[in-house]
């Protein structure tokens, strides 16, 4: 419970409605998630207050607020469109807010000129100066600062050793491979030891392998440095693993700003629920509430029964998202529990897709009522008798726990 | 490989093709001219001795070998007038192509930064005036710069002069003609190099603290360099040469070494002088050539 209670902090200022901590089933395995020991101070180091831009009508960014921490690893998170490296952008002050404040350390920072703002930004396509050998190009922002030649020289050294590039300081950006541009665009984002560091899609050009590696060093290099790193990207993946929260973009204004786990286990809405991982979607009208349990009838899956969220539900008409691993199959449903028995939700069906995907294997089932629905299940042996096979008859059922109740 | 077997490989024929040209339309013609610059000049037909006469036998063509001289080099470089017109033309090349990158810049620049459908209309715009024949714009200068032409009466008209100036057989109006016929060879490589530079290397630059101007000599200039060796080049090469703009613009006291060349080869029937001339010329105008091309060595290596 303390780890939960924490993660309530996490998102005290963020304005948003609080799902209930016990909502999140505590027997499923949870994927350890690096949390910081977060305390909420006063005045974030950022705060996007009321920010609108337009481009040529088009709300591009529409009245989006943002609170984000000193240390903080955030993620703006959606698809290709949805404003979020546009609201990047202005961060870095390469667009212009058209209405609302942006207070870097309390000074609104929202009409000063990009070359005059402490923050920096590495850039999707690196960006890296042609003519400039790889030292050149991360001493490039120290010489603006006028440091002095001795310190420049040291601060290279120390980014180039921070990154590893040891040994390719003359070569041009052209003599290097994708992996170690990226590793000079970040030295030389870095370099300046900006307030905040802006990434902007920073993994996209890598292969999966190394975008792998390159998202562990990241994470790591921002625990080491303290630094608060701001990353825009449309890989759910890489947000999950690398950020402490992540916003949730869509059309221009932010639809969830929770932890990767609240965001997966606890969708404030529909369409979080389906761009965050898959879901299946029941719909359905809610009956009476008995105690913590709501029953809500639906006409793909009968009537389900589902934990209470936290706020009142206001509306008859809901939707209530399972995830995929939160289904589980079998021949006969689970052993009947006196307990337990009238909690349990069961759906009979045919198996009619079996995707074996290496750790877990995916299944579509097809239910009695004609709707189809997605469980996965992590193979766990690796000789596995008792797999299931299309046109196997099973049931699949979850708990009212696995449910989340979506009002939007 | 026999010629046959060259021929009926399209691909290896295109590939030797700009080979054949060259020695077709450079090599031999040159070698003509070397010839001629190192005969006597003589009144006959051909206007020059010695000749070679394949018909009179290997004694006779060994005799014409002799017969060939430097001397008109020598007087090439002894002579004041020809000194003074190979000055001249570097000169004259120098401050156009000095001039035309002082305009041409700001112009790719300018259009480099345009909204990509303007783009092409402001390079139409560069490139229309040359639908008209030179010849025809450079009367239309002589038109606009006489005594009663359309900028002195403009210049009266506005009470900036009280009486008309004289423009016409000046350096100034010769610039002004050369500047304004070889601004579109300055103009396109420019222009080519800055629309293909990056955005975000801008972007990169004042976000690590550079000003615009600063992000300007930094980033910008240094890499639209080849842009702007090629643009000298294009200008710097056929200005030496210039022989039309000059003779209809500038004055006559002092000459170009194409109105120097067209004299002695026209008015003083010396073509073994002209000849030695255009040789002369030739290779002074090597010297930048191969600078360029160690340039562009140097950057095909850098980039690989």
């Amino acid at each position: 419970m303390t780890e939960d209670g924490a993660k309530i902090v996490v998102d005290a200022d963020s304005a948003q409605a609080e799902p209930q901590a016990d909502a999140i089933p505590a027997k499923e395995p949870v994927p350890a998630t690096p949390e910081l020991p977060v305390i909420a101070p006063d005045m974030p180091l950022l705060r996007i207050d009321g920010v609108v831009k337009k481009f040529g009508g088009v709300h591009a960014v529409n009245r989006l607020s943002l609170d984000i921490r000193a240390g903080e690893f955030f993620a703006l998170l959606g698809p290709s469109g949805c404003g979020k490296t546009t609201l990047l952008r202005m961060l870095a002050g390469f667009e212009t807010p058209d209405e609302g404040q942006i207070l870097l350390d309390g000074k609104d920072i929202a009409q000063v000129l990009p070359h005059e703002r402490p923050v920096n930004m590495m850039f999707q396509n690196y960006a890296l100066f042609p003519h400039l050998s790889v030292r050149d190009n991360i001493a490039f922002g120290l010489k603006r600062a006028r440091m002095p030649r001795a310190d420049i020289s040291t601060r290279v050294s120390e980014m180039i050793a921070l990154v590893k590039l040891e040994g390719l300081e003359k070569r041009k950006p052209d003599q290097l491979s994708g992996g170690q541009r990226q590793r000079v665009a970040l030295a030389r984002s870095l370099a300046r030891r900006p307030r905040v560091l802006l990434l902007d899609e920073p993994l996209a050009a890598l292969d999966k392998k190394l975008r792998e590696s390159t998202q562990h060093e990241l994470t790591e290099l921002q625990r080491r440095l303290g630094m608060t790193f701001i990353i825009v990207t449309h890989d759910q993946e890489e947000a999950m693993t690398m950020a402490d929260r992540i916003g949730v973009m869509d059309a221009g204004h932010l639809e969830q700003v929770a932890t990767p786990r609240k965001l997966y286990e606890a969708p404030h809405s529909r369409w979080v629920a389906e761009f965050v991982g898959d879901v299946n979607l029941f719909e359905g009208e809610v009956g009476p509430a008995e105690g913590t349990r709501l029953a809500i009838t639906t006409r793909d899956a009968g009537t389900i029964i589902a934990a209470a969220p936290h706020d009142p539900v206001t509306k008859p008409q809901v939707c209530v998202a399972v995830r995929p691993e939160k289904i589980k199959l079998s021949r006969r449903g689970p052993a009947t529990d006196a307990d337990h028995a009238q909690s349990i939700n069961r759906l009979e069906g045919i198996v009619t897709d079996v995707s074996y995907l290496g750790g877990f294997t995916t299944y579509k089932v097809k239910l009695d009522t004609g709707a189809v629905v997605r469980s996965s299940m992590a193979n766990t042996a690796r000789l596995d008798m008792d797999a299931y096979n299309a046109t196997q008859r099973v049931v699949a059922w979850f708990t009212p726990d696995d449910c989340v109740v979506l009002q939007q | 490989m026999s010629v046959r077997r060259i021929f009926a490989r399209p691909a290896r024929f295109a590939a030797i093709a700009p080979y054949i040209w060259m020695v077709l339309f450079f090599l031999v013609p040159f070698g003509f001219v070397l010839k001629i610059s190192l005969s006597q000049t003589a009144i006959a037909q051909p206007p020059y001795v010695p000749v070679f006469d394949l018909t009179q036998g290997f004694a006779a063509i060994k005799a014409a070998f002799a017969a060939l001289s430097l001397d008109d080099f020598r007087l090439l470089v002894s002579d004041d007038l020809y000194v003074l017109s190979y000055l001249r033309s570097l000169v004259v090349a120098a401050v156009s192509t000095s001039i035309l990158l002082l305009v041409g810049y700001p112009i790719a620049y300018g259009m480099a930064r345009l909204p990509r459908k303007w783009q092409g209309v402001a390079m139409m715009l560069v490139i229309v005036p040359f639908w008209t024949s030179f010849l025809i714009r450079i009367y239309a200068w002589i038109n606009i710069l006489q005594h009663d032409g359309l900028l002195n009466q403009i210049l009266l008209g506005l009470h900036l002069v009280s009486t008309p100036v004289v423009w016409l057989s000046t350096d100034s109006a010769m610039y002004l003609g050369i500047v304004y016929s070889y601004l579109p060879f300055m103009i396109l490589p420019l222009y080519a190099t800055l629309a293909k530079m990056e955005p975000s290397l801008l972007e990169a630059a004042s976000d690590l603290g550079a000003s615009p101007l600063q992000a300007f000599w930094l980033v910008t200039f240094p890499l639209s360099l080849p842009g702007v060796a090629a643009g000298v080049l294009l200008c710097f090469i056929p200005i030496v040469g210039e022989f039309v703009i000059p003779d209809l613009l500038a004055g006559s006291d002092s000459l170009m070494i194409g109105q120097t060349l067209w004299l002695e080869f026209f008015t003083n029937k010396d073509w073994p002088v002209a000849s030695a001339a255009a040789v002369l010329l030739l290779v002074l105008l090597l010297a930048p050539l191969l600078f360029y091309d160690r340039l562009q060595r140097r950057q095909l290596e850098g980039a690989r």
